[in-house]
Protein backbone atom coordinates (compact mmCIF):
# COMPACT_ATOMS: atom_id res chain seq x y z
CA UNK A 1 0.00 0.00 0.00
CA UNK A 2 1.89 2.79 -1.35
CA UNK A 3 1.23 6.35 1.11
CA UNK A 4 0.91 9.40 0.15
CA UNK A 5 1.82 12.80 1.67
CA UNK A 6 1.67 16.61 0.84
CA UNK A 7 2.95 18.91 3.24
CA UNK A 8 1.64 23.02 3.99
CA UNK A 9 4.33 24.72 6.09
CA UNK A 10 3.66 27.92 7.94
CA UNK A 11 7.05 29.46 8.53
CA UNK A 12 7.67 32.58 10.73
CA UNK A 13 9.96 34.70 8.86
CA UNK A 14 12.32 36.26 11.28
CA UNK A 15 11.68 40.00 10.50
CA UNK A 16 11.41 42.75 12.99
CA UNK A 17 8.23 44.00 12.60
CA UNK A 18 5.04 42.63 11.66
CA UNK A 19 3.86 42.04 8.00
CA UNK A 20 1.85 45.20 7.61
CA UNK A 21 2.42 47.07 10.86
CA UNK A 22 5.55 48.49 12.74
CA UNK A 23 4.69 46.34 15.73
CA UNK A 24 7.67 44.29 17.17
CA UNK A 25 7.78 40.55 16.43
CA UNK A 26 9.63 40.65 19.48
CA UNK A 27 7.49 39.61 22.27
CA UNK A 28 8.51 36.00 24.00
CA UNK A 29 8.28 36.85 27.36
CA UNK A 30 6.13 40.18 27.13
CA UNK A 31 2.37 40.22 28.24
CA UNK A 32 -0.62 39.51 26.12
CA UNK A 33 -1.90 42.59 23.53
CA UNK A 34 1.02 44.39 24.32
CA UNK A 35 2.04 44.39 20.63
CA UNK A 36 -0.41 45.45 18.69
CA UNK A 37 -1.81 48.73 16.98
CA UNK A 38 -5.03 49.66 14.61
CA UNK A 39 -3.76 47.95 11.96
CA UNK A 40 -2.63 44.68 13.86
CA UNK A 41 -5.92 44.91 15.86
CA UNK A 42 -8.24 45.13 12.50
CA UNK A 43 -9.54 48.60 13.89
CA UNK A 44 -11.41 50.54 11.26
CA UNK A 45 -10.08 53.17 9.18
CA UNK A 46 -6.46 51.51 10.16
CA UNK A 47 -4.14 50.49 6.71
CA UNK A 48 -1.76 47.86 5.76
CA UNK A 49 1.46 49.08 5.20
CA UNK A 50 3.93 45.98 3.58
CA UNK A 51 7.28 44.95 4.80
CA UNK A 52 10.12 45.12 2.52
CA UNK A 53 11.55 43.13 4.73
CA UNK A 54 9.18 40.15 4.55
CA UNK A 55 8.79 40.18 1.24
CA UNK A 56 13.53 40.16 0.52
CA UNK A 57 13.29 36.56 3.26
CA UNK A 58 9.99 35.11 0.85
CA UNK A 59 12.02 35.84 -2.12
CA UNK A 60 15.92 34.51 -0.15
CA UNK A 61 13.65 30.97 0.01
CA UNK A 62 11.94 31.21 -3.60
CA UNK A 63 15.45 31.68 -4.56
CA UNK A 64 16.89 28.61 -2.56
CA UNK A 65 14.04 26.08 -3.25
CA UNK A 66 14.77 27.08 -7.15
CA UNK A 67 11.26 28.48 -7.48
CA UNK A 68 9.93 30.87 -10.16
CA UNK A 69 8.99 34.26 -9.65
CA UNK A 70 6.06 35.59 -11.46
CA UNK A 71 6.34 39.53 -12.82
CA UNK A 72 3.61 40.17 -10.76
CA UNK A 73 2.33 39.04 -7.48
CA UNK A 74 -0.93 40.10 -4.92
CA UNK A 75 -2.00 40.15 -1.70
CA UNK A 76 -5.69 38.66 -1.40
CA UNK A 77 -8.40 38.84 1.28
CA UNK A 78 -9.20 35.74 3.18
CA UNK A 79 -12.66 36.08 4.94
CA UNK A 80 -14.10 34.21 7.94
CA UNK A 81 -14.89 34.39 11.54
CA UNK A 82 -13.03 33.44 14.32
CA UNK A 83 -11.86 35.12 17.42
CA UNK A 84 -8.18 34.96 16.43
CA UNK A 85 -8.67 37.43 13.29
CA UNK A 86 -9.47 40.50 14.43
CA UNK A 87 -10.65 41.72 11.02
CA UNK A 88 -12.84 38.85 10.12
CA UNK A 89 -10.57 37.97 6.88
CA UNK A 90 -6.53 37.17 6.67
CA UNK A 91 -4.23 39.22 4.55
CA UNK A 92 -2.73 36.15 2.77
CA UNK A 93 -1.95 35.41 -1.37
CA UNK A 94 -4.35 33.19 -3.60
CA UNK A 95 -4.51 33.26 -7.41
CA UNK A 96 -1.20 35.37 -7.57
CA UNK A 97 1.51 34.36 -4.91
CA UNK A 98 4.87 35.70 -4.80
CA UNK A 99 6.98 32.38 -6.09
CA UNK A 100 5.75 29.07 -7.86
CA UNK A 101 7.39 25.90 -8.77
CA UNK A 102 9.89 25.00 -7.14
CA UNK A 103 12.12 21.63 -6.11
CA UNK A 104 13.87 20.86 -2.58
CA UNK A 105 16.83 17.90 -2.73
CA UNK A 106 16.08 14.84 0.38
CA UNK A 107 17.41 11.68 0.82
CA UNK A 108 14.75 9.48 0.55
CA UNK A 109 13.81 5.81 2.41
CA UNK A 110 16.99 4.30 0.87
CA UNK A 111 19.08 6.87 0.98
CA UNK A 112 18.91 8.05 -2.30
CA UNK A 113 18.80 11.58 -3.67
CA UNK A 114 15.34 12.89 -4.85
CA UNK A 115 13.54 15.83 -5.56
CA UNK A 116 10.58 17.09 -3.75
CA UNK A 117 8.69 19.43 -5.85
CA UNK A 118 7.07 22.82 -4.06
CA UNK A 119 3.72 23.83 -5.94
CA UNK A 120 3.96 27.34 -4.18
CA UNK A 121 4.87 30.08 -1.40
CA UNK A 122 3.38 32.72 -0.42
CA UNK A 123 3.13 35.90 1.97
CA UNK A 124 0.73 35.48 5.25
CA UNK A 125 -0.38 37.30 8.08
CA UNK A 126 -0.51 34.95 11.41
CA UNK A 127 -4.18 35.46 12.82
CA UNK A 128 -3.55 35.94 17.02
CA UNK A 129 -3.10 33.23 19.37
CA UNK A 130 -5.60 31.23 21.84
CA UNK A 131 -5.35 30.14 25.11
CA UNK A 132 -7.42 27.48 26.95
CA UNK A 133 -7.26 27.66 30.61
CA UNK A 134 -7.02 24.15 32.16
CA UNK A 135 -6.20 22.61 28.89
CA UNK A 136 -8.69 22.95 25.40
CA UNK A 137 -11.06 20.05 26.16
CA UNK A 138 -12.05 21.45 29.90
CA UNK A 139 -12.06 25.13 28.72
CA UNK A 140 -15.49 26.74 29.03
CA UNK A 141 -14.28 29.69 27.13
CA UNK A 142 -11.34 30.78 24.75
CA UNK A 143 -8.50 34.08 25.54
CA UNK A 144 -7.15 35.82 23.12
CA UNK A 145 -3.57 37.27 22.17
CA UNK A 146 -3.29 39.38 19.53
CA UNK A 147 0.91 39.91 19.75
CA UNK A 148 1.41 37.23 17.27
CA UNK A 149 -1.64 38.80 14.88
CA UNK A 150 -0.05 39.79 11.73
CA UNK A 151 3.57 38.36 12.40
CA UNK A 152 4.75 37.30 8.54
CA UNK A 153 4.39 33.83 7.48
CA UNK A 154 5.50 31.84 4.47
CA UNK A 155 3.26 29.17 3.23
CA UNK A 156 5.05 26.64 1.39
CA UNK A 157 3.02 23.63 -0.32
CA UNK A 158 4.62 20.88 -1.58
CA UNK A 159 3.21 18.32 -4.40
CA UNK A 160 2.18 14.88 -2.52
CA UNK A 161 6.01 13.69 -3.33
CA UNK A 162 6.77 12.08 0.09
CA UNK A 163 6.17 8.63 0.18
CA UNK A 164 6.71 8.10 4.25
CA UNK A 165 5.82 9.98 7.44
CA UNK A 166 10.28 9.12 7.92
CA UNK A 167 10.18 10.75 4.46
CA UNK A 168 8.12 14.10 5.38
CA UNK A 169 10.42 14.36 8.51
CA UNK A 170 13.69 14.21 6.65
CA UNK A 171 11.64 17.17 3.85
CA UNK A 172 11.08 18.87 7.10
CA UNK A 173 14.24 18.60 8.78
CA UNK A 174 15.98 19.68 5.30
CA UNK A 175 13.53 22.92 4.74
CA UNK A 176 14.26 23.96 8.30
CA UNK A 177 17.85 23.68 7.95
CA UNK A 178 17.39 25.62 4.46
CA UNK A 179 15.94 28.45 6.29
CA UNK A 180 18.17 28.67 8.62
CA UNK A 181 21.14 28.97 6.59
CA UNK A 182 18.88 31.42 4.96
CA UNK A 183 19.21 33.55 7.97
CA UNK A 184 15.42 34.00 7.58
CA UNK A 185 13.63 31.81 10.12
CA UNK A 186 14.61 31.13 14.26
CA UNK A 187 13.38 27.54 14.81
CA UNK A 188 14.02 28.06 18.89
CA UNK A 189 10.65 30.17 18.66
CA UNK A 190 7.71 28.68 19.85
CA UNK A 191 5.60 28.09 16.97
CA UNK A 192 8.12 29.10 14.23
CA UNK A 193 7.07 26.19 11.82
CA UNK A 194 3.71 24.55 11.89
CA UNK A 195 2.58 21.67 9.53
CA UNK A 196 -0.63 20.79 7.96
CA UNK A 197 -0.85 17.48 6.05
CA UNK A 198 -1.94 15.79 3.29
CA UNK A 199 -2.29 11.96 4.02
CA UNK A 200 -3.77 9.27 1.99
CA UNK A 201 -2.68 5.38 1.03
CA UNK A 202 -2.51 4.89 -2.68
CA UNK A 203 -6.42 4.35 -4.56
CA UNK A 204 -8.36 6.05 -1.37
CA UNK A 205 -9.89 8.62 -0.04
CA UNK A 206 -7.62 11.87 1.33
CA UNK A 207 -7.12 12.96 5.00
CA UNK A 208 -5.58 16.22 6.24
CA UNK A 209 -4.39 16.68 9.44
CA UNK A 210 -4.16 19.75 10.87
CA UNK A 211 -2.39 20.87 14.14
CA UNK A 212 0.92 19.51 14.18
CA UNK A 213 3.03 22.37 15.93
CA UNK A 214 6.66 20.93 15.75
CA UNK A 215 8.84 19.30 12.96
CA UNK A 216 9.26 16.25 15.46
CA UNK A 217 5.38 15.78 15.96
CA UNK A 218 5.27 15.14 12.05
CA UNK A 219 6.25 11.85 11.86
CA UNK A 220 4.44 10.69 15.07
CA UNK A 221 1.42 12.34 13.65
CA UNK A 222 1.79 10.74 10.06
CA UNK A 223 2.74 7.33 11.42
CA UNK A 224 -0.77 7.65 13.44
CA UNK A 225 -2.58 8.30 10.38
CA UNK A 226 -0.98 5.47 8.51
CA UNK A 227 -1.85 2.96 11.00
CA UNK A 228 -5.24 4.51 10.98
CA UNK A 229 -6.05 4.11 7.75
CA UNK A 230 -4.25 0.71 6.75
CA UNK A 231 -6.77 -0.98 9.45
CA UNK A 232 -9.40 0.97 8.00
CA UNK A 233 -8.87 -0.31 4.79
CA UNK A 234 -8.01 -3.82 6.01
CA UNK A 235 -11.24 -4.06 7.74
CA UNK A 236 -13.29 -3.29 4.74
CA UNK A 237 -14.64 -0.03 5.82
CA UNK A 238 -14.37 3.61 4.17
CA UNK A 239 -11.86 5.92 4.75
CA UNK A 240 -14.11 9.21 5.21
CA UNK A 241 -14.19 11.93 2.47
CA UNK A 242 -12.04 14.52 2.49
CA UNK A 243 -12.11 14.40 6.29
CA UNK A 244 -10.51 17.09 8.40
CA UNK A 245 -8.70 15.93 11.81
CA UNK A 246 -6.30 17.46 14.19
CA UNK A 247 -3.11 16.16 15.98
CA UNK A 248 -3.10 15.93 19.61
CA UNK A 249 0.79 16.18 20.56
CA UNK A 250 0.06 15.23 24.04
CA UNK A 251 -1.52 12.00 22.88
CA UNK A 252 0.27 11.02 19.78
CA UNK A 253 -3.88 10.87 17.85
CA UNK A 254 -5.15 12.75 15.16
CA UNK A 255 -9.04 13.14 16.01
CA UNK A 256 -11.60 13.94 13.54
CA UNK A 257 -13.22 17.68 13.72
CA UNK A 258 -16.39 19.05 12.91
CA UNK A 259 -16.37 20.90 9.52
CA UNK A 260 -18.59 23.46 9.13
CA UNK A 261 -19.75 22.76 5.32
CA UNK A 262 -19.48 26.71 4.80
CA UNK A 263 -15.78 26.41 5.87
CA UNK A 264 -14.25 26.64 2.59
CA UNK A 265 -16.08 29.25 0.93
CA UNK A 266 -13.73 31.84 1.92
CA UNK A 267 -14.64 34.36 -1.02
CA UNK A 268 -11.03 35.40 -1.63
CA UNK A 269 -10.93 38.79 -3.35
CA UNK A 270 -7.58 41.01 -3.91
CA UNK A 271 -7.05 43.28 -1.16
CA UNK A 272 -7.81 46.95 -1.86
CA UNK A 273 -5.31 48.20 0.46
CA UNK A 274 -2.36 47.05 -1.01
CA UNK A 275 -0.85 47.66 -4.49
CA UNK A 276 0.54 44.70 -6.34
CA UNK A 277 4.44 43.29 -6.21
CA UNK A 278 6.15 43.14 -8.81
CA UNK A 279 9.92 41.83 -7.18
CA UNK A 280 10.17 39.48 -10.07
CA UNK A 281 13.71 41.04 -11.20
CA UNK A 282 14.57 41.28 -7.52
CA UNK A 283 15.81 37.38 -7.52
CA UNK A 284 19.05 38.02 -9.68
CA UNK A 285 20.49 40.49 -7.16
CA UNK A 286 20.06 37.85 -3.95
CA UNK A 287 23.02 36.46 -3.00
CA UNK A 288 22.27 32.96 -1.61
CA UNK A 289 24.68 31.40 1.11
CA UNK A 290 26.32 27.46 1.05
CA UNK A 291 22.92 25.67 1.24
CA UNK A 292 22.94 22.14 3.29
CA UNK A 293 23.35 19.86 0.26
CA UNK A 294 26.19 21.96 -0.80
CA UNK A 295 28.08 22.04 2.65
CA UNK A 296 27.09 18.57 2.99
CA UNK A 297 28.78 17.67 -0.03
CA UNK A 298 31.72 19.56 0.61
CA UNK A 299 32.23 18.64 3.79
CA UNK A 300 32.88 14.97 2.38
CA UNK A 301 35.07 15.99 -0.33
CA UNK A 302 37.13 18.66 2.10
CA UNK A 303 37.11 16.64 5.28
CA UNK A 304 37.28 13.64 4.21
CA UNK A 305 34.25 11.95 6.34
CA UNK A 306 31.50 9.97 5.53
CA UNK A 307 28.55 10.80 3.43
CA UNK A 308 26.16 9.82 7.06
CA UNK A 309 28.26 12.00 9.34
CA UNK A 310 28.37 14.84 6.45
CA UNK A 311 24.69 14.53 6.25
CA UNK A 312 23.90 14.41 10.25
CA UNK A 313 26.70 17.52 10.81
CA UNK A 314 24.94 19.62 8.23
CA UNK A 315 21.52 19.12 9.61
CA UNK A 316 21.43 22.09 11.67
CA UNK A 317 23.39 25.53 11.16
CA UNK A 318 24.83 25.50 14.66
CA UNK A 319 26.38 22.21 14.45
CA UNK A 320 27.53 22.71 10.96
CA UNK A 321 29.47 25.91 12.00
CA UNK A 322 30.74 23.91 15.36
CA UNK A 323 31.85 21.28 13.43
CA UNK A 324 34.30 23.28 11.08
CA UNK A 325 35.78 25.06 13.79
CA UNK A 326 37.06 21.65 15.53
CA UNK A 327 37.74 19.48 12.42
CA UNK A 328 41.35 20.96 12.26
CA UNK A 329 42.13 18.59 15.07
CA UNK A 330 41.44 15.79 13.23
CA UNK A 331 38.02 16.12 10.72
CA UNK A 332 37.48 11.94 10.98
CA UNK A 333 37.69 12.24 14.27
CA UNK A 334 35.99 15.22 14.89
CA UNK A 335 32.94 14.00 12.97
CA UNK A 336 32.42 10.41 14.68
CA UNK A 337 32.36 12.47 18.07
CA UNK A 338 30.48 14.83 17.23
CA UNK A 339 27.80 12.84 15.29
CA UNK A 340 28.13 9.62 17.39
CA UNK A 341 28.52 10.68 20.71
CA UNK A 342 27.94 14.54 21.43
CA UNK A 343 24.66 15.12 19.69
CA UNK A 344 23.40 11.96 21.70
CA UNK A 345 24.58 13.91 25.17
CA UNK A 346 23.08 17.02 24.45
CA UNK A 347 20.01 15.17 23.08
CA UNK A 348 19.88 13.40 26.38
CA UNK A 349 20.10 16.61 28.77
CA UNK A 350 17.95 19.09 26.26
CA UNK A 351 21.00 21.01 25.51
CA UNK A 352 21.61 23.23 22.47
CA UNK A 353 24.95 22.77 21.15
CA UNK A 354 25.14 26.45 21.56
CA UNK A 355 26.15 25.55 25.39
CA UNK A 356 29.16 24.06 24.21
CA UNK A 357 32.59 26.26 24.02
CA UNK A 358 34.05 24.70 20.73
CA UNK A 359 37.82 24.42 22.41
CA UNK A 360 36.60 22.73 24.91
CA UNK A 361 35.50 19.81 22.79
CA UNK A 362 38.53 20.52 20.62
CA UNK A 363 40.66 20.09 24.07
CA UNK A 364 38.69 16.48 24.16
CA UNK A 365 39.42 15.04 20.79
CA UNK A 366 43.46 16.29 21.36
CA UNK A 367 43.61 13.96 24.34
CA UNK A 368 42.00 11.43 22.55
CA UNK A 369 44.30 11.15 19.51
CA UNK A 370 46.81 11.68 21.67
CA UNK A 371 45.97 8.62 22.96
CA UNK A 372 46.40 10.38 26.65
CA UNK A 373 42.44 8.86 27.57
CA UNK A 374 40.66 5.95 26.27
CA UNK A 375 37.34 6.02 24.46
CA UNK A 376 35.58 4.92 27.18
CA UNK A 377 37.23 7.57 29.26
CA UNK A 378 36.54 10.06 26.60
CA UNK A 379 32.77 9.69 27.11
CA UNK A 380 33.17 9.82 30.60
CA UNK A 381 34.66 13.43 30.42
CA UNK A 382 32.33 14.37 28.04
CA UNK A 383 29.72 13.92 30.47
CA UNK A 384 31.43 15.51 32.97
CA UNK A 385 31.86 18.62 30.93
CA UNK A 386 28.12 18.84 29.80
CA UNK A 387 26.94 18.24 32.97
CA UNK A 388 29.51 21.50 34.17
CA UNK A 389 27.97 23.58 31.36
CA UNK A 390 24.79 22.72 31.62
CA UNK A 391 24.55 23.97 35.43
CA UNK A 392 25.59 27.37 33.98
CA UNK A 393 28.82 27.95 35.58
CA UNK A 394 31.94 27.97 33.56
CA UNK A 395 32.55 25.01 31.44
CA UNK A 396 35.46 22.79 32.97
CA UNK A 397 37.99 22.10 30.77
CA UNK A 398 38.23 18.24 29.81
CA UNK A 399 42.36 18.26 30.66
CA UNK A 400 41.39 19.50 33.93
CA UNK A 401 38.50 16.35 34.27
CA UNK A 402 40.75 13.99 33.47
CA UNK A 403 43.26 15.10 35.91
CA UNK A 404 41.09 15.14 38.97
CA UNK A 405 39.21 12.70 38.37
CA UNK A 406 42.47 10.59 37.19
CA UNK A 407 41.43 9.13 33.68
CA UNK A 408 44.70 9.44 31.49
CA UNK A 409 45.08 6.11 29.93
CA UNK A 410 47.46 4.04 32.04
CA UNK A 411 49.35 1.42 30.47
CA UNK A 412 48.58 -2.55 30.55
CA UNK A 413 51.51 -2.90 33.03
CA UNK A 414 49.78 -1.35 35.85
CA UNK A 415 46.78 -3.47 36.13
CA UNK A 416 49.10 -6.92 35.93
CA UNK A 417 47.80 -7.02 39.87
CA UNK A 418 43.84 -6.59 39.45
CA UNK A 419 44.25 -8.44 36.31
CA UNK A 420 45.77 -11.62 38.44
CA UNK A 421 42.93 -10.97 41.32
CA UNK A 422 40.29 -11.26 38.85
CA UNK A 423 41.85 -14.28 37.09
CA UNK A 424 42.45 -15.36 40.47
CA UNK A 425 38.60 -14.93 42.10
CA UNK A 426 36.56 -16.20 38.57
CA UNK A 427 38.25 -19.69 37.82
CA UNK A 428 35.29 -21.07 36.06
CA UNK A 429 35.37 -18.58 33.18
CA UNK A 430 39.04 -19.36 33.12
CA UNK A 431 38.23 -22.86 32.52
CA UNK A 432 35.52 -21.77 30.12
CA UNK A 433 38.55 -19.53 28.04
CA UNK A 434 40.93 -22.39 28.40
CA UNK A 435 38.34 -24.69 27.08
CA UNK A 436 37.68 -22.60 24.10
CA UNK A 437 34.94 -20.26 25.26
CA UNK A 438 35.37 -16.63 23.63
CA UNK A 439 33.15 -15.08 25.71
CA UNK A 440 34.97 -15.94 28.93
CA UNK A 441 37.48 -13.13 28.00
CA UNK A 442 35.24 -10.69 27.29
CA UNK A 443 33.71 -11.51 30.69
CA UNK A 444 37.08 -11.21 32.23
CA UNK A 445 38.25 -8.13 30.62
CA UNK A 446 34.69 -6.67 31.84
CA UNK A 447 35.68 -7.30 35.34
CA UNK A 448 39.07 -5.58 35.10
CA UNK A 449 37.72 -2.70 32.94
CA UNK A 450 35.26 -2.14 35.83
CA UNK A 451 37.86 -1.95 38.73
CA UNK A 452 40.02 0.45 36.45
CA UNK A 453 37.02 2.96 35.55
CA UNK A 454 37.99 2.84 31.75
CA UNK A 455 41.46 4.23 31.75
CA UNK A 456 42.60 0.89 29.67
CA UNK A 457 41.77 -0.24 26.23
CA UNK A 458 40.22 -2.91 26.24
CA UNK A 459 41.86 -4.81 23.39
CA UNK A 460 45.13 -4.09 25.27
CA UNK A 461 43.60 -5.55 28.60
CA UNK A 462 42.11 -8.57 26.45
CA UNK A 463 45.52 -9.31 25.52
CA UNK A 464 46.92 -8.89 28.84
CA UNK A 465 43.96 -11.29 30.64
CA UNK A 466 44.77 -13.83 27.86
CA UNK A 467 48.47 -13.92 28.57
CA UNK A 468 48.25 -13.81 31.88
CA UNK A 469 45.86 -16.83 31.75
CA UNK A 470 48.29 -18.69 29.72
CA UNK A 471 51.18 -18.42 32.26
CA UNK A 472 48.86 -19.54 35.16
CA UNK A 473 48.99 -23.05 36.48
CA UNK A 474 45.75 -24.53 35.06
CA UNK B 1 -29.42 38.78 -10.40
CA UNK B 2 -28.92 37.63 -7.42
CA UNK B 3 -31.19 35.22 -5.86
CA UNK B 4 -32.70 34.18 -2.87
CA UNK B 5 -30.97 31.41 -1.77
CA UNK B 6 -27.38 33.04 -2.89
CA UNK B 7 -28.69 36.07 -0.44
CA UNK B 8 -29.44 33.35 2.81
CA UNK B 9 -26.12 31.92 2.00
CA UNK B 10 -24.37 35.05 1.79
CA UNK B 11 -25.91 36.23 5.02
CA UNK B 12 -24.59 32.86 6.59
CA UNK B 13 -21.16 33.56 6.04
CA UNK B 14 -21.42 37.18 7.15
CA UNK B 15 -22.56 35.88 10.09
CA UNK B 16 -26.19 37.93 9.56
CA UNK B 17 -29.23 36.96 11.03
CA UNK B 18 -31.43 37.37 8.63
CA UNK B 19 -35.08 36.71 9.61
CA UNK B 20 -37.55 34.26 6.80
CA UNK B 21 -39.81 37.57 5.81
CA UNK B 22 -36.56 39.63 5.25
CA UNK B 23 -34.68 37.76 2.59
CA UNK B 24 -36.97 39.03 -0.20
CA UNK B 25 -36.70 42.57 0.80
CA UNK B 26 -32.74 42.36 0.84
CA UNK B 27 -32.59 40.06 -2.35
CA UNK B 28 -34.54 43.35 -3.99
CA UNK B 29 -31.91 45.84 -2.70
CA UNK B 30 -29.17 43.63 -3.04
CA UNK B 31 -29.55 43.36 -6.25
CA UNK B 32 -30.55 47.04 -6.88
CA UNK B 33 -27.11 48.23 -5.45
CA UNK B 34 -25.78 45.86 -7.73
CA UNK B 35 -27.26 47.65 -10.72
CA UNK B 36 -25.58 51.00 -9.44
CA UNK B 37 -22.66 49.57 -9.98
CA UNK B 38 -23.81 48.26 -13.44
CA UNK B 39 -24.54 51.68 -14.04
CA UNK B 40 -21.10 52.87 -13.03
CA UNK B 41 -19.49 50.51 -15.51
CA UNK B 42 -20.85 52.43 -18.07
CA UNK B 43 -19.57 55.87 -17.23
CA UNK B 44 -16.69 56.61 -18.83
CA UNK B 45 -14.42 59.20 -17.32
CA UNK B 46 -10.91 60.10 -16.53
CA UNK B 47 -8.71 57.54 -15.17
CA UNK B 48 -7.26 58.26 -11.83
CA UNK B 49 -6.07 54.63 -10.83
CA UNK B 50 -2.48 54.18 -11.15
CA UNK B 51 -2.18 50.64 -12.25
CA UNK B 52 1.85 50.81 -12.74
CA UNK B 53 1.95 51.74 -9.10
CA UNK B 54 3.25 48.70 -7.46
CA UNK B 55 5.72 47.96 -5.03
CA UNK B 56 4.56 49.96 -1.74
CA UNK B 57 6.20 49.16 1.55
CA UNK B 58 7.33 50.26 4.80
CA UNK B 59 11.46 49.31 6.12
CA UNK B 60 11.32 46.88 9.16
CA UNK B 61 11.58 49.30 11.83
CA UNK B 62 10.08 48.91 15.21
CA UNK B 63 7.73 51.65 15.95
CA UNK B 64 5.34 52.32 18.79
CA UNK B 65 2.65 50.29 19.73
CA UNK B 66 -0.81 51.04 22.18
CA UNK B 67 -0.63 50.38 25.76
CA UNK B 68 -2.63 47.03 26.59
CA UNK B 69 -5.69 49.14 28.45
CA UNK B 70 -6.00 50.24 25.01
CA UNK B 71 -5.56 47.36 22.97
CA UNK B 72 -8.40 46.03 25.40
CA UNK B 73 -10.68 48.74 25.43
CA UNK B 74 -12.83 47.76 22.95
CA UNK B 75 -13.24 43.96 24.38
CA UNK B 76 -16.70 42.77 25.71
CA UNK B 77 -14.71 40.67 28.16
CA UNK B 78 -11.06 40.10 29.35
CA UNK B 79 -8.65 38.39 31.66
CA UNK B 80 -5.36 38.54 32.51
CA UNK B 81 -4.64 40.84 29.84
CA UNK B 82 -6.11 38.63 27.35
CA UNK B 83 -9.80 39.10 25.07
CA UNK B 84 -12.39 36.44 26.73
CA UNK B 85 -13.67 34.89 23.38
CA UNK B 86 -16.91 32.29 23.25
CA UNK B 87 -15.08 28.64 23.31
CA UNK B 88 -13.32 27.71 20.16
CA UNK B 89 -10.70 25.00 19.16
ZN1 LIG C 1 0.46 46.29 14.79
Amino acid sequence: MTVIIGLEIHVQLNTATKLFCSCSTDYRDDPPNTHCCPVCLGLPGALPRLNRKAVEYGLKVAKALNMEVPEESEFARKNYFYPDLPKAFQITQYDKPLSIRGVLEIEDDEGHEKLVRITRAHLEEDPGRLVHKGGGDRARYSLVDYNRSGIPLLEIVTEPDLRSPQEARRFLGRLRATLEYLGVFDGDKEGSLRVDANISIKGYERVEVKNISSYKGVEKALTFEVTRQRNLIRRGQPVTVRETRHFQEGRGVTTASRSKEEEHDYRYFPEPDLRPLSVAGWVEEIELPELPVARKNRFVEQYGISLNHARTLTGDLKIAEFFEKIASVDPVLAATWTADTLLGELNYRSMSIAAVPPGHFAGLLKLLKEDTITDKAAVQVLRTMLDSCAAGNECEQPAAIVEREGLARATGVDFAAIVRTVIAGNPQAVEDYRAGKKGALNFLVGQVMRETRGRADPRELGELVAACIETTEG
Amino acid sequence: MVSEIEIESIAKLADIDLARDEVAGFTREFNAILEYFDALDQVSGEETLTPELTNVFREDEPGGCLPQEDVLANAGSTEDGFVKAPRVM
